[in-house]
This record gives C-alpha cells, sequence and structure tokens, in this order.
C-alpha cells in the first residue's frame, strides 16, 4: 500500500501502515545519529529541557553532507540503525513515533516500538542524493558542535520510506526476504 | 631521476574526493543497470530504480551520491624513480583531503580519538598507503569508504583444512548477517592470505578491481563466480527488502601465507562503490 503521513503526526495514523508499505511523510522530522541520541539520552536521564518534542516525533537516522550555496541541505540518506539501539527505548517510552534509518534492530528496540505503538520505516541506504530533493529546509537546532552529527528540524515534503517494524509486529526484512524465497 | 612537487598531489586528491563523490566510474555503473535489468522481483527493481536515479541526481554535480562521503582511503603506487619535493607526501595527500572535503562541500566523518571522538572538522587524517614500485609515476587511487558497510566487514583466522568450503561459508555468512546494514546491493571484497595485517588489505584493495574483471587465476575466477551466485541465493536482495540482487559483484584477491594458517578478510562495500585513479 501507499500512505501519505502528514501533520498532525499521530499513532492511531501509523498504526494503520504495514510493513513494507510505502509512505510518503510531509511535515517536520528530526535528524539525530550516534553523539546526538548519547547526548539526549544523558539529558533526559538528568530531566534536563529537550532539543524538541519527543512526544510524537519522527527522528532520522542521518548526517548529512554541507548545503551547498541556495540549497536547504546536501546529501540526507539514512544511515544504519542499529548503533541508535542502546538509545531508542529510552526515546520510544517518552513517546517517539517514528524511527527513519535502515537496517536491523535489536529485539530490545523491537519490544519498546511495539508497546508504544511505534512504528520503524527504512529510506534507501546510498540514495541520498534523491532523498534530499524531499528535503526544503533544514536548522540546526542543538549541538552544532557536533558537525554533521548535529539535531536538525527538516522541513520535508512527500520524503519516501518503507515500513519495516510495524505495529502488529511485521518485520519487512523477514517478510520480505521470505516471500522471495519462497516465490 | 624525475623531480615531481608535491603540490600537484595535492591538486590531484583534491579534485579526485570531489569526482569520486559524485560519480561512479562507468563500469560500476555499468554493472547496475546489468543487475537491474537481471532481477524480476518487482520490490527489489524498484529499489535499483531508485538507485540509478540517485546516480542521475548525483552526476549533475550538487548532491553527492551518498551522505557518508567516506573516510579517504588513499592508496599511492610511488614510482621509485621520483623525487618528490616541495613539502612531506603524507601532507600533501592530507591537504588534498582538506581542501576537497571542505571546497566541494562534502561531510567531515573522521573523529580524532577513538574513544574520546571529536570531529577534526576536515575528514583529515586519510587513510594513506604508499607502494615503491619501478619506474617514474606516481599513481593515486582514492577511495572514499562509507561506514555502514565497513562496520560489517570481518577477519577470520580460518585452519588451513578447513579448505575452499571453509572460506566460501565464512564469505556467505558475513554478506548474510551484515542483511540490511550494509546498504545492499553490495561489492563484497575478499583477502585470502597473508596474515593478520595483510588479509584485510587485500579484501580493501578487491573492491578497487573494476567489476567486469575476475581474477586472472581460473580457481578464483570461478570461486568469485559461485560467490556471487550464493549470496545472491539468500534472498536479502536490495536494501533488505528481498530479491535476487544482494551483491553487484565479489572479488577476490590472493597471497602466500603461513604453513599453520588461511586468514580471510571480507572488505563490503554498499553500491556507491567509489574509486578513480590518476597517474602523475
Amino acid at each position: 500500500m501507499e500512505y501519505r503521513l502528514t501533520e498532525p503526526f499521530t499513532k492511531e495514523k501509523v498504526s494503520a501502515f504495514r510493513a513494507g508499505d510505502q509512505v510518503l511523510i510531509t511535515g517536520t522530522i528530526y535528524t539525530a545519529r550516534d553523539a546526538a541520541h548519547q547526548r539526549i539520552v544523558e539529558m533526559i536521564k538528568r530531566g534536563e529541557e529537550l532539543p524538541f518534542e519527543i512526544k510524537n516525533s519522527i527522528v532520522y537516522y542521518a548526517g548529512p553532507t554541507p548545503p551547498k550555496p541556495g540549497y536547504p541541505i546536501g546529501s540526507a540518506g539514512p544511515t544504519t540503525s542499529y548503533r541508535m539501539d542502546p538509545y531508542a527505548p529510552v526515546m520510544l517510552d517518552l513517546g517517539q513515533l517514528m524511527m527513519i534509518g535502515k537496517g536491523q534492530r535489536s529485539a530490545e528496540v523491537k519490544d519498546a516500538a511495539l508497546r508504544n505503538g511505534a512504528v520503524y520505516a527504512a529510506a534507501i541506504g546510498g540514495a541520498a542524493a534523491v532523498m534530499a530533493q524531499s528535503v526544503k529546509s533544514a536548522e540546526v537546532i542543538a549541538f552544532e558542535d557536533l558537525g554533521a552529527e548535529a539535531v536538525r528540524r527538516l522541513y520535508v515534503e512527500d520524503f519516501p520510506v518503507t515500513i519495516v517494524l510495524d505495529t502488529a509486529g511485521g518485520n519487512l526484512y523477514e517478510e520480505g526476504r521470505a516471500a522471495y524465497l519462497s516465490k | 631521476m624525475r623531480e615531481l612537487n608535491v603540490s600537484s598531489i595535492t591538486d590531484a586528491v583534491a579534485s579526485l574526493c570531489i569526482e569520486t563523490n559524485h560519480h561512479l566510474d562507468p563500469v560500476t555503473e555499468a554493472c547496475i543497470e546489468r543487475r537491474y535489468a537481471e532481477e524480476d522481483w518487482p520490490v527489489a527493481k524498484d529499489v535499483l530504480d531508485i538507485i540509478k536515479h540517485n546516480i542521475e541526481i548525483a552526476g549533475e554535480g550538487v548532491f553527492p551520491l551518498c551522505q557518508d562521503t567516506g573516510m579517504a582511503c588513499v592508496f599511492i603506487e610511488l614510482g621509485q624513480d621520483v623525487h618528490l619535493t616541495g613539502g612531506y607526501l603524507e601532507d600533501a595527500v592530507n591537504e588534498g583531503v582538506r581542501r576537497g572535503y571542505t571546497d566541494g562541500y562534502l561531510r567531515k566523518a573522521i573523529v580524532k580519538d577513538p574513544i574520546r571522538r571529536g570531529n577534526t572538522g576536515d575528514n583529515t587524517p586519510a587513510d594513506i598507503n604508499v607502494e615503491i614500485v619501478p619506474g617514474d609515476q606516481v599513481k593515486i587511487i582514492l577511495a572514499p569508504k562509507g561506514f555502514g558497510s565497513e562496520n560489517m566487514s570481518r577477519i577470520r583466522m580460518l585452519p588451513p583444512a578447513a579448505g575452499q568450503e571453509g572460506v566460501e561459508d565464512f564469505v556467505v555468512s558475513v554478506c548474510e548477517s551484515a542483511g540490511a546494514n550494509p546498504c545492499p546491493p553490495v561489492v563484497v571484497g575478499v583477502g585470502i592470505g597473508g596474515n593478520f595485517h595483510k588479509a584485510p588489505l587485500l579484501a580493501k584493495k578487491a573492491l578497487l578491481v573494476p567489476l567486469d574483471q575476475s581474477h586472472p587465476d581460473p580457481y578464483y575466477a570461478e570461486m568469485e563466480d559461485r560467490l556471487l551466485e550464493k549470496i545472491n541465493a539468500l534472498g536479502i536482495g536490495p536494501q533488505g527488502f528481498g530479491g535476487k540482487t544482494t551483491a553487484l559483484k565479489v572479488n577476490i584477491l590472493t597471497m602466500p601465507t603461513h604453513i599453520a594458517g588461511m586468514p580471510v578478510a571480507v572488505n563490503i562495500n554498499c553500491h556507491v562503490s567509489r574509486h578513480k585513479e590518476v597517474i602523475l
């Protein structure tokens, strides 16, 4: 199935998505990868104010290339998600709605997503120039010292992702491979 | 003795950084086209189509092929009849990387300490490998290497008794456990022989072999084909969504080893398999 996801982003909307569905996202999403996750989770533990509202947020595991003059962003494909596995459950328990990255997740992340009604989607790894076309604005909102790893607020239009882990326990990486092998 | 000012090496490295991050070499692109034509699983074909579109957009020169513009891996074949002037070779290479990644709006992805981190801000230092060869020329190969695939690479010190079957099982298992993580379809570089230092270097150099070339020894050329077939029978497919095209090509490099060992290293590269050479 193909869906469009627009604001407000809610658990009700993402609960309709199933593993393998293509979703075009329009709205505000946030980039955070390794170092930013580490800092955000430390801030949560210390009870500090966070760079963005985690509840119902969409977090894109990405560190874009610098924008050329006249462009909002450089290339912006997904990074491998398992490196965020130690941090993701904390954020999911605070209500994060969607993780976007690529690659397998740990059992802990799958459990945390399921119990919170969150989903995990994949962007096409190595199609970073294509992904960048959907980013209409980008602004560093935290951890500027981290360079590419800083947290950015992106406004995206028809940003294409594929659902990997859905709210019913579906997993595209298992189902897609099995479907091909049994064709 | 031919004299060569190292500033020409800096210039070459800087332009190679920008060039390789926007344009795949024609042989790699042709290989992706061929695998696209051979793929019959619809989801897989769709993903390969997006990858082809990405190559087109990047080719316009504004957006790099991948946001991971890599660690700059530099292989230099330095003719022994060349006298370098005007500075040190390593400094010249790093200056080229600094300039290429800054002027080319490429991502700076190098941290100065592996545990305490801290971005160096200019993507240096590069991974510089120098080999002294006959002649009076300098060949520079630049290969920006992303870490999504680098992290999925493995080495195993197999016992000689493991034989050909042990080698093949290991290579396939590395690709299977990597799954969707290294952005399949991947290029698989295999280094067999040497020691704990040389096998991974061979595997990395195997990623520089053009994808339309096979190992000159028919024994290993057949192993490359067989491994590609086994890896593509796993069903992982482009991006791990399922399909035939898990790997584009397997390339093997070998060297002599010790009577007690059979090291095997597997260096995985994603479909954005970037490398280019110039000769000065």
